[in-house]
């Protein structure tokens, strides 16, 4: 578990750097994320230590934004006062975004098959 | 002479000034939410982020703490978003084999998805006149949160408001996505899960594994995907288009 957070905060660090080094405007952890991830794909994969943290973090997920979202409390004027845009902007295109998605990945998805299919008959 | 008891008052000042109690609230507001919410049949409305916040407001308010006090202990909660981002990276390595074996599917939804969820957010919110730092708020609202608040801190939106903003999309999509799959005929529990995960994030990804761990599997990996995608291409779209913000 210590070791596996260790590896975290060396990844966020290095990703860090690398944000203000370069001036990319990425936020330092996803930097961290993407580095992982590379050197997972070219090593074995993750050692057990950095899945016991990564799934002991990532299943309390949730709970790590609450500080953030205790937050807007210094903006209740703003909320309210923009109520009306925030709130249809939320649903609407919530409810676009999930039929775009999911039509589009059907379509796709509909179209390799086909294509596979085509190839095993040839 | 014995002592007198300290008044209630005082130890309440003194409790507060400690970085303890912003630490212990946080974390006993959360549990009783998830209790709440688990005890509820996991129904979304009551998520257990919003109870958390909600009771936590409620008590900073009614008891006058300023939320920098409160956030002197939840800031220890606060920290570990950075590496959890990182971490991220583990399950997404694990689903290497789905993204290979259907890559393009894959690829054209996250695309279309991002695209579509930040696009009709922006014009809507536009045309019924809300303002700049409001807009640039709502751009990574379908982002987890981590990063989400990540994005809008690089944007020059509000971090907090962008966290409430993202967990009430998570909401509205873990509430709605059945209907919409419902009404569209979509079936494939790749699919609904995959659609969930990019409109709703984590929420709509805890939603999607109550349903089917096939669509639970899809949707971690379409909000892991749609996160790295969108820390990089939120900023740069912005810093294309600011001049005609």
């Amino acid at each position: 578990m210590l070791a596996g957070l260790t590896w975290l905060l060396v990844y966020q660090c290095i990703g860090e750097i690398l944000v203000r080094w370069t001036g990319l405007a990425v936020p330092g952890p996803v930097v961290g994320m993407v580095l992982l991830f590379a050197t997972l794909m070219l090593g074995k994969g993750a050692s057990e230590a950095l899945q016991a943290s990564a799934s002991g973090l990532l299943s309390h997920l949730s709970l790590l934004f609450v500080p953030a979202g205790v937050g807007v409390m210094l903006h209740f004027h703003r909320v309210a006062s923009e109520w009306l845009p925030i709130a249809v902007a939320l649903i609407v295109s919530t409810v676009l975004t999930l039929a775009a998605t999911a039509l589009t990945m059907r379509w796709l998805l509909a179209r390799q098959e086909r294509r596979e299919t085509a190839q095993e008959g040839s | 002479m014995p002592q007198p008891l300290q008044p209630l008052a005082d130890i309440w000042v003194y409790l507060a000034a400690t970085p303890l109690l912003g630490l212990t609230l946080t974390l006993l507001a959360y549990q009783a939410g998830y209790w709440l919410y688990t005890k509820s049949g996991m129904n979304p409305l009551l998520n257990p982020v919003l109870l958390a916040v909600a009771a936590l407001v409620l008590l900073l308010l009614a008891t006058n703490t300023s939320y920098p006090t409160y956030f002197e202990g939840a800031q220890f909660v606060h920290f570990l978003l950075g590496p959890a981002v990182v971490a991220l990276a583990v399950p997404l390595h694990r689903q290497l084999p789905d993204i290979r074996r259907l890559f393009v599917p894959i690829a054209g939804g996250l695309l279309v998805g991002s695209l579509t969820a930040v696009m009709s957010a922006l014009a809507l919110a536009w045309a019924l006149g809300a303002s700049k730092v409001t807009l640039l708020s709502l751009v990574p609202k379908s982002v987890t949160a981590p990063i989400a608040m990540g994005i809008a801190e690089k944007i020059g939106g509000i971090p907090a408001l962008t966290a409430v903003l993202v967990v009430a999309t998570g909401i509205v999509g873990a509430a709605l996505g059945k209907f919409v799959f419902d009404a569209l005929g979509i079936r494939d529990y790749r699919v609904r899960g995959f659609a969930l995960g990019i409109a709703a994030h984590g929420i709509g990804t805890a939603r999607a594994f109550q349903v089917d761990a096939e669509a639970g599997a899809f949707s971690g990996l379409a909000f892991g995907l749609h996160g790295a995608l969108a820390a990089f291409m939120f900023p740069a779209i912005y810093l294309a288009i600011r001049h005609f913000l």
